[in-house]
């Protein structure tokens, strides 16, 4: 029991990973409203930013600029001492990516608005039904 | 239907649950993410590239082509918002509102009639407008010089702090997004066009693709910034670093342009006619 | 030169978009020639790139120099190189035959239309060319985004099953970059050779299991696998014509090959087939897509949809074929990758064609419409015939290395999926060609009121589809036959050194 409960300490960044994993898939799912589909998707997108970034650190290491300069040319560099910096890299493009699939998304909710007048999923099918019976 | 989201949300939650106790640790310098390649870029960045910041140069060098395509993927977004909302000025414009300067009187004129442009006496203004607030232009006006010279500084010190090409490109799209908001949409639409941003957000991935190519033409292959040291006239680790400004700051021009192209569009409908 | 051929397939078509959208403001008209130089130069550089694989074996290419698992590379073998010409034929193909009908469609935005256009043939091609897992990822966000703007500016219903694609389509990226961190958790690299080095030292394990589930369920997401098949009806049905016959024949099979991939390089072919009690549930998935992908056909009224449908079918035959385990099947889905987008694109074209003309596709109206466009008919025949399983058509040869396969993996649900498939099709096109052919003509009797001189200058004259979209749809329907008649050649040239040795 106490090392299953030192076990869930140990790893409570994954913990928290799933928690918004859960609520952001939860939310495209389940709710009717377009945008609050689209928030849905971006709180997704941001767990899984969030567990790549935790997968990068290190106890007692600093972030990855070497400070000795270019002519310190003496002083080694062990990895030891700084963090993982390629899920920093990863995630950089993820986060661009993520934005760039939001700006679309609004983009298109704008056209569907505009064609429909409403954002609720169950109002746009009936009138849907209503102006196309094929 | 949301029983059976429930649901679903809560056996993937619970799979994802049960196999995490398999996991390294948080923060455990022996996993094996920790002890494969990443020891390899942090020993060896500052012989190879000479470029302290060892994200930048992964992101720029090392992995540069994955940059290349990021630039494009928020290119292509923001060529996707004019292609699906931008609507042409041919079209019959909506009703215009303008207010007499003097007395303040506000008037509505239908079907695309319109007063003359540069007249003292009336000014022209959107269809749910606030009075302008002379602090709020006031400040923004003076703050937004400071923000874009920010972000030139993040762009040009990305070799040595945080900082780089998307960072600094935000940020100086963030300071033109702060003008539209604080004064006029068509204010900000005469100072820096859309044709303007258009071309822009193109030359910088150009400057990115181009670079590639004026490796692969000198000798090298794509985007191998040692070829560069005969036209620089520096050895191939000192190009290296000025291949990685180069590229950095054509992605922080492609940024900035593709940001405000996408705040013009979104914010306005694509009338680009009055908005936020 | 020719040393650079890979980087090539990939930089041209990109710099051409970036080109277009900065050029375009000034004179419309160099959109389509610079689109259509890209597309050439692509396509040379993917069949030199393919010869030379065949005379020297797997290529790689290091893009800024650095050795993997340190740098991106690419990784050029017998699977991905066959398909990348595929693909450059089709997507130049439908360049050729958009002119009128981009221009009729888009009007003053025609210039980013082939901007995206070009943006979104560079993404599949990076897909089919990279050796890296999470450059992988990166490109298909790429075509995927410009997919969605592409879909969204049809007509009706197009927003909604644009923003419907959109939210399914990222919750399957995700799930693959889920499976991609995991992986990258456990072994500490991104490069698919050395992922597929280091895992036979830390199997068994349940992390490696969960990731190659997480990244197959991404990838059937995008493949519109049954059940999660939702947005692609819509979404194909309600897109611009010249859109849906790019994105039909490409974009699903670009991820069955990333299925492959996954299967055969970065997760062995032997982990994937054996460790997790998979084949037989996406067996039965597989099935389920055909059967349930006909029927949904036969209920359709409109010729897109109906055509949409079919895709959703031919992808429980690649799926189904390649998960069979054994050599027949594995070169069938290989062999019906290629054909199924010749004939995808045949198909969609001429449907393209017909609404451009009469601006209705519902079935019912397609009365006549052989005396009135018999060229398109005729290349509509082809296709039809090709998805039937007529020889000397391409669709017979990969049918019968399919239902071969099934026959020696003694999966007999398999065979009879298929034969139930031919048998549907051949009802759907029959009755269209019975709509089209023998039916009379209604403006006869219609127009009466008009007077006699109208009703015979409607009846008599052909209005067919405009020249340059005929010519690629002849083209397309022409190599149809000619896949058809060299399969065994493909097959025995190419396909059988890209399946490994292992699988009998």
């Amino acid at each position: 029991m106490e090392a299953l409960g030192s076990l869930i300490i140990a790893k409570y960044n994954y913990w928290a990973v799933i928690a918004l994993l859960l609520i952001g898939l939860y939310a495209m799912i389940t709710k009717k409203n377009l945008i609050k589909k689209i928030i849905g998707m971006n709180i997704f997108q941001t767990a899984i930013i969030l567990f790549y970034v935790s997968i990068g650190s290190k106890k007692g290491a600093t972030i990855p600029i070497i400070t000795h300069g270019h002519g310190d040319a003496s002083h080694a560099v062990h990895s030891v001492e700084y963090i993982n910096p390629l899920p920093h890299v990863l995630m950089l493009t993820a986060i661009v990516v993520s934005v760039a699939t939001l700006g679309v998304a609004l983009a298109l909710a704008m056209k569907v608005y505009s064609q429909y007048g409403t954002l609720e999923e169950d109002e746009i099918r009936e009138k849907i039904m209503e102006s196309e019976p094929v | 239907m949301r029983a059976l989201g429930l649901a679903t949300v809560f056996c993937f939650g619970a799979i994802l649950f049960y196999i995490s106790f398999d996991f390294p640790g948080w923060g455990d310098e022996n996993s094996p993410a920790s002890r494969h390649v990443s020891p390899y870029y942090i020993e060896h960045t500052m012989d190879d590239t000479s470029v302290p910041n060892i994200v930048t140069a992964i992101l720029a060098d090392y992995r540069g082509y994955d940059t290349l395509f990021e630039t494009a993927v928020i290119f292509s977004a923001g060529l996707a918002c004019f292609f699906l909302l931008r609507i042409p000025e041919r079209q019959a414009p909506p009703a215009r509102f303008y207010r007499h300067l003097a007395t303040g009187i506000t008037f509505r004129i239908e079907k695309g009639g319109r007063l003359p442009e540069d007249t003292d006496e009336f000014e022209r203004i959107d269809s749910v407008w606030v009075p302008y607030d002379v602090i709020i232009g006031m400040t923004c006006r003076l703050v937004v010089p400071f923000i874009q010279l920010f972000a030139l500084y993040v762009i040009a010190h990305g070799h040595h702090s945080p900082g780089g090409g998307f960072q600094g490109g935000v940020i100086f799209g963030a300071a033109i997004i702060l003008f539209a908001i604080s004064n006029n949409l068509r204010r900000t639409l005469k100072r820096m066009s859309e044709k303007t941003s258009a071309l822009l957000g193109s030359l910088g991935v150009l400057i990115y693709a181009g670079t590639g190519i004026l490796c692969m033409v000198l000798g090298a292959g794509f985007l191998n910034y040692s070829a560069l040291a005969s036209l620089l006239g520096v050895d191939p680790v000192s190009a290296r670093s000025h291949g990685i400004l180069i590229v950095e700051i054509g992605v922080g021009i492609a940024v900035t342009a593709v940001m405000v192209w996408i705040y013009y569009n979104l914010s306005s409908a694509g009338r680009q006619d009055e908005g936020l | 030169m020719e040393e650079q051929f890979p980087i090539i397939i990939i930089a041209v078509p990109l710099i051409a978009a970036l080109l277009i959208t900065a050029l375009w403001w000034f004179d419309k008209r160099v959109c389509l020639p610079i689109s259509i130089v890209a597309g050439l130069t692509s396509l040379v550089a993917s069949v030199g790139l393919l010869l030379q694989v065949l005379s020297g074996g797997i290529i790689e290419y290091r893009l800024g120099g650095w050795a993997p698992p340190f740098g991106i590379v690419y990784r050029i073998d017998h699977l991905n190189s066959l398909i990348i010409v595929a693909v450059s034929l089709v997507s130049l193909l439908n360049l050729i035959g958009s002119r009128t009908t981009a221009q009729k469609e888009f009007q003053e935005k025609v210039g980013a239309f082939y901007a995206l256009y070009l943006l979104f043939t560079a993404g599949l091609l990076g897909i089919l060319i990279t050796g890296d897992a999470f450059n992988l990822y990166v490109l298909l966000e790429i075509a995927s985004l410009t997919g969605y703007a592409l879909i969204g500016l049809g007509r009706r219903r197009a927003p909604l099953s644009g923003l419907n694609y959109l939210l399914m389509g990222t919750i399957g990226a995700s799930l693959y970059l889920l499976g991609i961190g995991y992986l990258y958790l456990m072994t500490g690299s991104l490069n698919m050779a050395d992922i597929a080095q280091i895992l036979p030292t830390i199997l068994p394990s349940k992390v490696i299991v969960l990731a190659f589930i997480l990244c197959l369920s991404g990838l059937f997401i995008k493949m519109a696998l049954f059940p999660l098949h939702g947005w692609l009806p819509n979404a194909y049905t309600y897109s611009p014509s010249v859109v849906s016959s790019l994105v039909a024949p490409l974009t699903t099979k670009v991820m069955i090959y990333a299925m492959f991939r996954l299967m055969l390089t970065i997760f062995s072919i032997d982990f994937s087939l054996n460790s997790v009690a998979l084949r037989l549930p996406i067996l039965w998935l597989a099935i389920a897509a055909i059967v349930m992908g006909s029927i949904m056909a036969l209920a359709q009224k409109r010729l897109k949809k109906m055509l949409a449908f079919i895709v959703v079918a031919e992808v429980g035959y690649m799926v189904g074929g390649f998960w069979l385990g054994n050599r027949a099947g594995m070169s069938g889905a290989v062999l019906h990758i290629i054909n199924d987008a010749a004939m995808t694109l045949c198909v969609f074209m001429a449907a393209g064609a017909i609404v451009y003309k009469t601006e209705d596709d519902r079935l019912s109206s397609l009365k006549g419409v052989f005396r009135k466009m018999p060229v398109t008919m005729a290349a509509m025949v082809v296709g039809g015939l090709s998805l039937i399983g007529v020889p000397p058509t391409c669709g017979f040869f990969s049918k019968w290395y399919l239902i071969s396969g099934g026959m020696a993996a003694g999966h007999y649900g398999f065979v009879a999926a298929l034969l139930f498939s031919s048998l549907v099709n051949t009802v759907l096109f029959f009755r269209l060609f019975e709509i089209g052919y023998f039916e009379p003509f209604p403006s006869g009797h219609a127009h009466e009121q008009q007077g006699h001189t109208d009703a015979r200058n409607h009846s008599s004259s052909i209005a067919e589809a405009p020249l340059d979209l005929l010519v690629p749809l002849v083209a397309t329907a022409v190599l149809v036959i000619v896949l058809g008649i060299y399969s065994g050649e493909i097959v025995a040239r190419v396909i059988q050194f890209a399946i490994p040795a292992v699988i009998v």
